[in-house]
């Protein structure tokens, strides 16, 4: 009998038939991705190169950056450029409350995932799915709890006017302050379980070992545990500041009008301001905005895990 | 002591100001959702001073066409999505575990991509989308989008549960004269099963409680409940409002709990 | 028609990309045979195992089941069951749902499967573990129902991956008894897989010692191990000594072969041996006896030293050429020669105890 030679005939065989098989199984999944993610994302960006029409939408086919220019000039009627700070103040404010948040949750986070990582293993468990479940609750319902507490006759206020503190209601809903302490609210459990999970694996003798060799708390935790977390926290920092650039029910509910982030800025030109290109435009710097800070975390990891 | 002894800072453990931390943590994220709980027995319509335990808020609600109606929609959607999202997602998960070729990393990805964007930019983008290709704003825009972002929610629990499959499995199946789709049914799909069910929990939770995607993407007929919730706290605080919210909380809880619950059991069972 | 050969595999080539695992291997397995694949890690002998098995497929080159060419078919169409080193158990079915997994996949009948089932439990005495799950089995119960589960079908051949090797030793010398009488009761053709030589020379009908994708020799326990065809199967099986020697001339039948130490040998004529060649002598420590020095037909040697094993003492020499020896002597079995390191003695040859291999 003639010695055939499976290899390469067979190969081939099995490989198409294995693509086969993938697309049935995956395809389906994948196409749905791209139908409906990557291909609307690629629309946005071609829109934010079109010109508005009359009530907002497109007109096909006229690029233009007009939509980028908005960012920072305003058209007048003439057809002049004038300085307008207004949007740069919107994307400025959402950069310093989302790295505010950031350093808030860092604080009360580190603590907290330090002090679950110490407790004894059973009731690790319990206190993390404690510390999860908040996220899984509605987002509306959450930042609705603060409305009812910071509002004006909300019980806050009334209890410092009780203890004599203050005499008028302090305004605190609708301000940057209420919206860094929803934001907060809101993303503190995503700080908490990835340096939980670094921590976890960190081996507790070399803090004794640290000990043993007279350094201090300080610089226990300075040298020891912050180095050996540190993975946890950089990912902790990425899953609150990225979410918190582009947050939109929070700034929306106890924000109001004025303390407006990017994402409402966004919203509103599909809602009530009626400008797709500019909308696009925003969202394409948004996006932009958010890939650079990711960029710029994983960045600051490499050298430091060197150490 | 020994000779030349030294003050030990002491166990992490006892570290001052830890257990303030973490409680002060623990009470910052449950106590304004509890008061809000609270605040929705209460009698009062002011809902700052208690006067009475009431369930009233609640039996308004319930008297809420409105409500029922949104309700109603996000059911509706939730399912459908969840149904969608995880047969997608096992699907998927199952061929990526097994296989091996090109470009997987870049699926793996494009996974987990709705994760990693901004809802509002895929919302607005979505909407964009649509109304190029003339789909019209109603439940069908809204469940497509959903399914969407729901992938990945369903992807993670099974992926998991692959991770703690042994592949000899499926060759001893095959050895002993299952066909692969045999193999598929009698072994794969009841040892996924719990990690698939997990999976839907969790697409579902995220499909009910979802507002930016549905704020822009729905049309005036698939009001879901979060939107009527915004809705409503727009015009003002009412206690109606926080007996709705107590309602979906509950609901989020417990679905979440049953996920994990799943999860848990799986790991205990088997090996 | 070839009805005595249970399997077969021709000039099998599998590479794995750059990487060759099998290099034309040829082999011949009987029915009702206990064959075992021995060798090293990563010699090959899984692989070709696998191929049987049918996970795999051959590069180059065939495989045939009872005069059957099975080389492309999967392997739930070839009757070959497969016991794998891990079990493979699985685990949300019980331990009779296990055991009657292949007969209800071939469609059999409901009594039937009970019946074969009930019948299998017996052969490997796990009757009333049967409603339990794998998790609730210790290793060796586990590795018995893995065993009665590719019974069951009653395939033609049956393969075991290293089965005993996640065992205690005493349970592992009990399953090894149990496989060979069961291999005996059932009649299917057994072909086993392991790294520990003395598990197949206990075991096997046959032993097919392999290395480096080759199979360096085919033969029962006592031919192998007596008759290494190669110096690889002779340092891998057992122990030996390895001693330089030069081919001579042919005096009628036999070929002188002179070892380097001083012993005269000779080996029946043969045409691989040419005046002149290099060889090597393999040589059992068992076969040598110590004697006093100076003792007739004995090489003189010095002894290095002497270790104490219970039942004998291991003896290294140095032969007076510089090569070493080692020498197995039984201590029940008083001998008055000194075996303090420094001590001259003499070696005697045992010539029917000598293994002439190629360098």
């Amino acid at each position: 009998m003639p010695d055939t030679d499976n290899s390469d005939r067979l190969e081939r065989k099995r490989g198409r038939e294995a693509w086969r098989v993938r697309a049935f199984t995956i395809g389906p999944a994948a196409a749905m991705l791209i139908l409906l993610t990557l291909l609307p994302l690629g629309l946005m960006v071609y829109i934010s190169l079109q010109e508005r029409d009359w009530s907002g939408s497109v007109i096909w086919g006229n690029y233009s950056f007009e939509a980028y220019i908005r960012f920072i000039f305003e058209r007048k009627l003439d057809d002049s450029l004038q300085l307008n700070a207004d949007y740069v103040r919107i994307f400025a404010r959402s950069f310093w409350l989302s790295l505010l948040t950031t350093g808030l949750s860092l604080l009360v986070g580190f603590p907290t995932a330090l002090f679950i990582a110490t407790r004894p293993p059973r009731w690790r468990a319990t206190l993390v799915f404690l510390t999860t479940v908040p996220f899984w609750t509605n987002l509306l319902v959450r930042n609705y709890a603060w409305i009812l507490l910071l509002r004006d006759t909300g019980p806050i206020n009334a209890g410092l006017q009780e203890l004599g503190v203050i005499d008028e209601p302090l305004a605190m809903l609708y301000t940057n302050f209420a919206v860094s302490v929803g934001l907060t609210y809101s993303f503190l459990p995503f700080m908490v379980l990835p340096i939980y999970a670094a921590m976890e694996k960190m081996d507790f003798r070399l803090v004794e070992a640290s000990f043993d060799l007279y350094a201090t708390r300080l610089q226990t935790l300075w040298q020891v545990m912050i180095p050996a977390a540190w993975p946890g926290i950089i990912a902790g920092c990425i899953l609150v500041f990225v979410p918190c650039l582009g947050s939109y029910v929070t700034p929306a509910l106890l924000g109001g009008g004025k303390s407006m982030m990017v994402g409402n800025l966004i919203g509103l030109q599909f809602g009530a301001a009626r400008n797709w290109p500019f909308g696009a435009a925003l969202g394409f710097a948004l996006l932009t905005l958010i890939l650079l800070s990711m960029l710029f975390y994983v960045f600051k990891v490499r050298p430091e895990e060197n150490r | 002591m020994a000779i030349g002894a030294r003050t030990h800072p002491g166990d992490p453990r006892h570290w001052p100001g830890l257990v303030f931390m973490a409680i002060s943590f623990f009470a910052y994220v449950y106590l304004p959702i509890a008061i809000l709980i609270g605040l929705s027995f209460n009698e009062n319509e002011q809902a700052t001073i208690w006067t009475g335990f009431s369930l009233d808020w609640y039996v308004k609600a319930l008297h809420n066409d409105d409500m029922i109606n949104s309700a109603k929609n996000s059911l509706i959607i939730a399912t459908i999505a969840s149904l969608l999202s995880t047969s997608l997602a096992t699907l998927a998960a199952t061929r990526m575990a097994f296989d091996r070729f090109r470009g997987q990393t870049a699926v793996g990805a494009l996974i987990a991509l709705p994760l990693t964007l901004p809802e509002i930019v895929t919302a607005v983008a979505t909407l964009m989308l649509f109304s190029l290709i003339g789909l019209p704003l109603g439940l069908t825009s809204v469940i497509l989008a959903h399914t969407v972002f729901c992938i990945p929610f369903a992807y993670l629990p099974i992926k998991a549960q692959l991770d703690r499959f042994d592949p000899k499995l499926m060759e001893a199946a095959g050895d002993l004269y299952s066909k692969p789709i045999q193999t598929f049914f009698f072994v794969t799909l009841p040892l996924l099963a719990p990690g698939i069910m997990s999976g839907a929990v969790l697409a579902f939770i995220i499909s009910l409680d979802d507002f930016v995607t549905t704020f822009f993407v729905g049309g005036a007929g698939s009001t879901t409940l979060p939107i009527y919730i915004f809705g409503l706290i727009r015009v003002g605080v009412s206690p109606e409002v926080n007996a709705i919210s107590t309602v979906m909380l509950i609901i989020s809880i417990a679905m979440v709990s049953l996920s994990l619950l799943l999860n848990r059991g799986q790991e205990r069972g088997d090996d | 028609m070839g009805t005595d050969i249970s399997i077969s595999a021709r000039n099998v080539i599998k590479d794995f990309g750059s990487f060759r695992a099998l290099d034309d291997i040829s082999l011949e397995i009987h029915k009702n045979e206990f064959f075992t694949l021995l060798g090293p890690s990563g010699c090959g002998k899984t692989t070709l195992l696998r191929l049987i098995a049918g996970f795999e497929v051959p590069t180059r080159g065939h495989i045939e089941l009872s005069g059957q060419d099975i080389t492309n078919v999967p392997p739930f169409r070839r009757p070959v069951n497969t016991v794998f080193q891990s079990y493979a158990l699985f685990p949300h079915l019980t331990c009779a749902q296990n055991i009657g997994f292949g007969l209800a996949r071939l469609g059999r009948g409901k009594s039937e499967i009970d019946e074969v089932v009930r019948r299998m439990l017996k052969l490997v005495k796990l009757e009333e573990l049967a409603s339990r799950k794998p998790h609730q089995l210790s290793g060796g119960q586990q590795q018995r129902v893995a065993l009665a589960r590719a019974l069951a079908p009653a395939p033609e051949l049956l393969l075991l991956d290293e089965p005993l090797s996640a065992l205690d030793q005493k349970l592992r010398k009990g399953m090894q008894i149990e496989l060979k009488r069961l291999q005996r009761e059932t009649g299917v053709t057994f072909i086993f897989v392991t790294h520990d030589q003395e598990e197949a020379l206990t075991m096997s009908d046959r032993i097919g010692v392999m290395s480096d994708g080759l199979l360096q020799q085919v033969g029962t326990p006592r031919e192998i191990y007596n008759h290494p065809a190669n110096r690889f199967v002779a340092d891998f099986i057992g122990e030996s000594n390895f001693l330089a020697a030069g081919v001579g001339d042919t005096a009628g039948e036999y070929t002188a072969v002179a070892l380097d130490c001083g012993y005269r040998h000779r080996v029946p004529a043969s045409r691989q041996l040419q005046p002149g060649d290099s060889v090597v002598a393999a040589i059992r420590p068992e076969s040598l006896v110590l004697t006093d020095s100076g003792a007739e037909d004995s090489i003189a040697a010095t002894v290095t030293d002497a270790i104490y094993f219970g039942t004998d003492t291991h003896c290294h020499v140095e032969l007076d050429n510089r090569e070493a020896l080692v020498i197995r002597l039984q201590n029940a079995r008083v001998d008055r020669v000194d075996l303090n390191p420094g001590s001259r003695v003499g070696v005697r040859f045992d010539p029917d105890a000598i293994q002439v291999l190629g360098d």
